[in-house]
Parts: structure tokens; C-alpha cells; sequence
């Protein structure tokens, strides 16, 4: 038997993913890992993860140590595996590889060398196709000079559908040879399983045992860093320009008076006023459809789908996931996608598919008693939009004053796509929305 | 539709526009009362007269460069080199003055001539009327350059560099003038400068030719067919600017790519081909670039084993390409 050393790399979790931090390592050196088990966790801007084993082997090395950011692609251990590697470049035939045992491997390589000296020279278009239908080179017979596989042998192995059938019929003798060949081949792929709860770092105090005069250095942790660049390029880039409105939503008020014991029996979850807002929102948005675009420099994209970010902040960070399409969805629907997500985010379950692809942000600001707050918008949205506290205050309607329940919505604008007026329309929109919901207003 | 020989259907082409645009006229040597060397101008100085089919001295350079002059005034001329072999006393006039015409003066003045010049051995005419310029005026920015192949393309491309509002250098290959025959449309029509043509479609090999070789690909495909090799076949038409999509489309086709001229090797019109081919892509190609072309020695030999050894021919062609096929 042969050992193999094994390299476990950074995987591409992510398209716009260039770097990955060691949260913990699971498995130490001399440690026994399965294929797929998880060797450690790992922390990116998006998410974070434990990444699998590609090999099942003996953990030998750690390249990488904890606490260490490492560029996507690079090896953070070495896994010792058994068996031959060879196998995978390996000329026998069918044949060969099927009967013989290992021990005559070496004869049928030199033989199959001398009359096919081409065998092994694999022309880029060859290679090329070989990736793209996962297909082992040594089992395609050559047909062109010296038993070199043309690219027609490829093509035709493919039509042939052997590829497949082979990979599932290999015995015993030829199964360690395909997990090789995966490892190498994994480098970009995602083999992201979330199986258990990542958990959130915690805010780490250095030197506070330092008792006395000194001040306390607080470790930046990877989530507020991303936290930080982000807010830095979103203040830095785009020219941010703010406006307010005033809403009275009375009637919002007493309607979910009304259903929200209903509502709470029947699906066991809270009838938020958020529900309400991210409703008379996402109608506005269908009204005045350039809120939901970004800025590409020579041009302006207004995205067709409306998926509002949700700012859920948490004691140490905050994280904006997505409600995807919200535009397909009802009040019910949208107070079932805030809860879930809100308890995802508590829980640290978010996944990468929950955090992308937002195109406007909603925060509920007024959750924490603010009643009026400046955001900075979500880069590259183009514009946020804040739910402010819900308070009673009086008011003059037709000369009288009357108490009402007010509430305020603040919104931040990308001042190089949107204007005042445009701005203005979009919030009367949303006002307008939020204040002819009724008693008679409908969840489903 | 009429079977016509190459040479008629020059003739066609430039007697059709003469009639069609009365600035376009003829000169060069002999073309008027001898009607040209090959008989390619033939009847044409009886038909419109001595103003419009000029025969001029012995003087390639005067001949371009009264082109260009009668251009730049607005005239059509189609300038005739006797041989292309005697074009190089014209070089300058062409490569400085008429290819730089419309650039020089900030599109103030276009210089639309047409040079038709033969090209090609096989026909015993030694040093100094046997040779393949093409190398020589390609990649001068400013000159178009076609090089037809049949009777159709020599007829379609010679009215299109009449109408082209720029220089372009029209090689008619003197072997294929008798010896081709093809069939030829009585209507007006014309071959777009600058897009290839498949002359045959192939899974196993890809052939990039033009001019007289291609009858020798088209000849050996046919045979090959027989062996289960399937060529598929490119007639790039337009020298320059090359038909950079056609070629990438038609190598793309089968990974194995086969480039064969007469002109020689180096510094060829293969030689950009496959830089073509060797920058866009190196990814889908299932075997090395393979190039068929005349020797590089000095000029195709008079002594007929010489030349034979100089000149392609069917035989020589069909191996390259089975060679490419069996890599």
C-alpha cells in the first residue's frame, strides 16, 4: 500500500469569497478523518462554515493555525491517506485493471508506455473536456497517433455515457483512485455542510487581566471587520443624502390588535408591524421601481427581482439577510420570512443563499426605541429605509387635535441615482400604503 | 447558370463596371491592344475606347502611381501588374502612398484603386513569374487583399474592390485563369471583402487555404472521405483584414487545424493564421498547429523537378492532412 499526502484547501464558498479565517480546529494532528468530516471551522465575510474533508486519512499536518486568514486555494493541512494514486494517470485497460492485482501494476504501465508513447500527452482541448464531464483520462481509449486520446476519443466516450457507468461499477481495486482525483479536482468547489450551529465569536478581552490604569484593547473579530469595511466603502463611495416622513398609523395599529392572537394561534409566530411595512414597501417599490437599483458607473441597473435585505441586529453585530422575491409575498408570508430569519440570525444559522442577493434594505430601528436614525445604506443598494418606534402623540386633524399613533420613517439615499423627488414619491407611496390598511385588511 | 472559366469571369466583372460606373477605367502593360498578356482584358479597349483601357510604359511604379492620382480625384482605376512578381517596383507607391492616403489626411481623401495582380507558379514562368507577394504587402494597416480561389469568388470579389471606397489588392492565381471552370451567375451580385467561406463541412480536420491550393484540399478531402477522414474546409477569400471569426468557428470545429499556401513559410499569411488561432484558442486545440507551404528558398526553380518539388500538389496536401487526422 501506498500512503498519499493530501492536501485540504480553502474552498470557494462564494463567488465574490477571496479569503477564509481558522475558527477552530476540530481534528488535531494523528487524528483519524472520514470523508466529509469536518477538520475545522471556518470564518468568511458571508458566513461561517466547517469545512469537510475531501480524503478519508490520517490528519498529519496543520498548515494553518487558528486565528490565520488564508487566501482562497490554499492548503490549510495535509491528510495522509492509503492506497495508489498512480491509478488515476495510469494506462492499463479495462482489462488489466480489473483482474489483475496491484502488485502487477508496474507491467501492463510499462508495456502500455512503449507501444502508446502518446498516451499520456493530453492536448489542451482534450483536457478541457475531460474537466468539464468529470471524466478520468486512463479509462479513454486513444485512437490518434502513438495511443494518444484525441479529442474525438473524448467526445465519443462521452456520447457513450461510459463514464458514468464506470464510476459506479468500479470494484474495490479502483475505488480509492476516484477520491484522488476528487481532491485534486475540489479546489473550487463548494463542499460547504452546515451540520451544527456555528457559533458567533465572542468578544475576546486582551490583557484585562492588567487590573488598574489600563485601557482594554478589544480584539477585532471577523464579523466586525466585515462590518467595518463595509460601512467604510458604502460612506466612502456612494454620497448619501436623507430624508424623513411621518406616518399615522392608527388603523395599522388597531388591525393588529385585532388579528394578532388569531394570528399567533394559528401560526405560532408574532404578527409584526415590520409584516405590515415590508408590505407597503415592496407595493411602493413595484410603483417607483428605480429604489430597487445599484450604481454601475456608466450606467444604472434597476434590478427585476425584490429581494429586501432585513437588518437583524444581534448584542454584538448586525447582519442584513434576505428576504428573496418578497414581492410574491402576503403580510402572512412576509411575517413568517422575518421570524425565520430573525431567528436564524440569533441562532447563527444563516447560510450564504440567506445573505445574498439583496437589492433594498429595511431596518427596524424602531425594535430598539430609536425614533429617528440616519443609516448607511446597504452597499450596493441604492437606498435604506428605517422603521422608527411607534408612539402616541398628539396631532391636528381638521383643527382638532386628536391623539394619534405616529411613527417615522427615515430613508438614505445613493444621491447619484436617486433625487429628492423621485424619493419623495417612493415614501408618499409608502406612507399612503401603511395608512390605508384598515380593519378590514386581509393577511392572506 | 453558365459554366465559365476564372479568367472570364475577371473579365466579366471588370467589363460589368465599366459599364455600370464610367470612372472606372483600365491601364496597364499591354492591356489595351494585345488585351493583356493572359487575355484577361480582352475586348475591353474595343468596347470603351483608348481613354478607358490604357496601355502605359514599362513601369510599375508610374502605373500605381497614376492610379492613386486618378483615385484621389475621384476616379475608379483597376491598375494592372503584368505579373505580380514586377509589383515590387510599385511597392512604395502602394504601401506609403495609398495605403496611408485616407489616414494621412484625417479622411479628407480616399484612394479607392483596385490592383489586380497573378500570382502562383505551375505554368514553367521561373524566378519572375511564378511568385506569391502576398507576404509582403499583408499587415500593411490600409490595403485589403483578396485572393479567389474560383470562378464565382474572382467575379463577386472583383466588383466588390471596385466599389470598395479603398485600396485593395486583387491576386488572381494565372494557374486556375484556364484551368478552372465554375459556375457563374448572369445577375449582378458580389462577395463581401473580408468574410471566409466553408467550402466543406468536416469533423476529424480543419483546412485554411486560399487560392489555388484549395483545389488540391478540396481533391484530397474528397479522396479521404473514403478513409473515414472527414476535412472540413475554409477558404479565407480576404487576405486582409482576415475573417477572424470564421477562422476561430471553423477550427473550433474540430480542435485539429491544417494551414496550407503557396507563398512560403515563413512570415506567411499561416504564419497570422495560427497566431490567430495560437492567441483565441489555445484551449480547444487537440493537436499542434500544422502549416503546409512552399519552401522557404529563393523563388520557384525553372527547371520542371525543381518547380514540381517548389509547387503543392494534390498528393503532398492529402498527406498533411491525413498526418493531421491520424495525430
Amino acid at each position: 500500500m501506498m500512503k498519499t499526502m493530501t492536501e485540504i484547501v480553502v474552498p470557494q464558498l462564494a463567488e465574490s469569497l477571496v479569503s477564509a479565517t481558522i475558527d477552530k480546529w476540530l481534528k488535531q494532528p494523528g487524528d483519524w478523518v472520514d470523508v466529509y468530516e469536518p477538520v475545522c471551522e471556518i470564518i468568511t465575510d458571508k458566513v461561517n462554515a466547517e469545512l469537510p474533508s475531501t480524503v478519508a486519512g490520517k490528519l498529519v499536518q496543520i498548515l494553518v493555525e487558528k486565528g490565520e486568514t488564508v487566501p482562497v486555494g490554499t492548503p490549510i493541512c495535509v491528510i495522509e491517506t492509503e492506497g495508489t494514486v498512480d491509478v488515476a494517470l495510469q494506462a492499463a485497460p479495462e482489462g488489466h485493471s480489473a483482474t489483475s492485482e496491484r502488485a502487477s501494476e508496474k507491467e501492463p504501465l510499462a508495456v502500455e508506455s512503449e507501444d502508446a508513447p502518446m498516451r499520456n500527452r493530453f492536448s489542451p482541448a482534450v483536457q478541457q473536456l475531460a474537466a468539464e464531464h468529470a471524466i478520468r483520462l486512463s479509462d479513454v481509449p486513444g485512437t490518434g497517433l502513438g495511443g494518444r486520446i484525441t479529442r474525438k476519443d473524448v467526445l465519443a466516450y462521452v456520447a457513450s455515457g461510459a463514464g458514468k457507468s464506470n464510476q459506479s461499477a468500479n470494484g474495490s481495486v479502483a475505488a480509492p483512485a476516484p477520491r484522488t482525483v476528487d481532491a485534486a479536482a475540489q479546489v473550487r468547489s463548494s463542499g460547504l455542510h452546515l451540520t451544527e450551529t456555528p457559533k458567533f465569536p465572542k468578544i475576546e478581552v486582551e490583557g484585562s487581566s492588567n487590573a488598574g490604569r489600563g485601557d482594554n484593547f478589544i480584539d477585532v473579530t471577523p464579523i466586525r471587520n466585515t462590518i467595518a469595511r463595509n460601512m467604510r466603502q458604502s460612506v466612502s463611495e456612494i454620497p448619501h443624502a436623507w430624508t424623513m416622513i411621518e406616518v399615522d398609523v392608527t388603523n395599522l395599529v388597531l388591525l393588529r390588535n385585532k388579528l394578532k392572537d388569531d394570528f399567533m394561534k394559528r401560526e405560532g409566530i408574532n404578527l409584526t408591524y415590520l409584516a405590515f411595512l415590508l408590505k407597503a414597501v415592496v407595493n411602493a417599490i413595484k410603483d417607483v421601481p428605480i429604489m430597487n437599483s445599484m450604481w454601475a458607473v456608466d450606467k444604472i441597473i434597476v434590478k427585476r427581482d425584490i429581494n429586501i435585505a432585513l437588518a437583524v441586529g444581534t448584542e454584538d453585530s448586525v447582519l442584513t439577510p434576505v428576504i428573496k422575491n418578497a414581492d410574491h409575498k402576503n403580510v402572512a408570508g412576509l411575517a413568517k420570512e422575518i421570524e425565520e430569519l430573525a431567528r436564524k440570525t440569533r441562532e447563527g444559522k444563516l447560510t450564504l443563499s440567506d445573505m445574498q442577493g439583496g437589492t433594498f434594505t429595511v431596518n427596524n430601528t424602531g425594535s430598539f426605541g430609536s425614533i429617528l436614525s440616519y443609516p448607511i445604506i446597504n452597499y450596493p443598494q441604492a437606498a435604506i429605509l428605517t422603521f422608527e418606534s411607534i408612539v402616541k402623540r398628539p396631532v391636528v386633524i381638521n383643527d382638532m387635535i386628536a391623539v394619534r399613533s405616529m411613527a417615522n420613517l427615515c430613508l438614505s439615499l445613493d444621491h447619484r441615482i436617486l433625487d429628492g423627488v423621485i424619493c419623495g414619491r417612493f415614501l408618499q407611496r409608502v406612507k399612503d400604503n401603511l395608512e390605508s390598511f384598515n380593519l378590514e385588511s386581509k393577511l392572506y | 447558370m453558365p459554366v465559365i472559366e476564372y479568367i472570364d469571369a475577371i473579365r466579366q466583372a471588370m467589363k460589368e463596371e465599366m459599364e455600370r460606373d464610367e470612372d472606372v477605367f483600365v491601364l496597364g502593360e499591354d492591356v489595351g491592344l494585345k488585351g493583356g498578356v493572359f487575355t484577361t482584358t480582352k475586348g475591353l479597349q474595343e468596347q470603351f475606347g483608348e481613354q478607358r483601357v490604357m496601355d502605359t510604359p514599362l513601369a510599375e511604379s508610374a502605373i500605381a502611381g497614376v492610379a492613386i492620382g486618378a483615385a484621389m480625384y475621384g476616379m475608379k482605376p483597376i491598375a494592372e501588374m503584368q505579373y505580380s512578381d514586377f509589383m515590387f517596383p510599385a511597392t512604395n507607391q502602394i504601401i506609403s502612398e495609398a495605403a496611408k492616403i485616407r489616414y494621412r489626411s484625417n479622411n479628407d481623401w480616399t484612394c479607392p484603386i483596385v490592383i489586380r495582380a497573378p500570382i502562383g507558379g505551375g505554368i514553367f514562368g521561373g524566378l519572375y513569374h511564378s511568385q506569391c507577394p502576398e507576404s509582403v504587402f499583408i499587415g500593411t494597416p490600409g490595403l485589403k487583399i483578396v485572393a479567389p480561389y474560383r470562378a464565382y469568388d474572382a467575379k463577386g470579389l472583383l466588383k466588390a474592390a471596385v466599389r470598395d471606397p479603398d485600396p485593395v489588392l486583387f491576386f488572381e492565381n494565372k494557374k486556375c485563369y484556364k484551368l478552372i471552370l465554375g459556375e457563374v451567375p448572369d445577375e449582378d451580385y458580389i462577395v463581401p471583402i473580408g468574410k471566409a467561406n466553408v467550402l466543406r463541412e468536416g469533423e476529424d480536420i480543419t483546412v485554411i487555404s486560399y487560392s489555388m491550393p484549395l483545389h488540391f484540399v478540396e481533391q484530397a478531402a474528397a479522396e479521404l472521405a473514403g478513409e473515414g477522414i472527414s476535412a472540413h474546409i475554409l477558404d479565407l477569400r480576404t487576405l486582409q483584414p482576415l475573417d477572424k471569426e470564421g477562422i476561430l468557428e471553423a477550427v473550433r470545429k474540430t480542435g485539429k487545424v491544417l494551414i496550407i499556401h503557396e507563398d512560403n513559410k515563413t512570415g506567411g499569411v499561416g504564419a497570422e493564421v495560427s497566431a490567430i488561432i495560437a492567441e483565441e484558442l489555445l484551449y480547444e486545440l487537440d493537436a499542434p498547429i500544422m502549416r503546409l507551404c512552399g519552401p522557404d528558398v529563393p523563388a520557384m526553380p525553372i527547371n520542371p523537378p525543381g518547380e514540381k518539388f517548389f509547387l503543392l500538389n494534390k498528393e503532398k496536401v492529402k498527406e498533411a492532412m491525413r498526418q493531421l487526422a491520424l495525430y
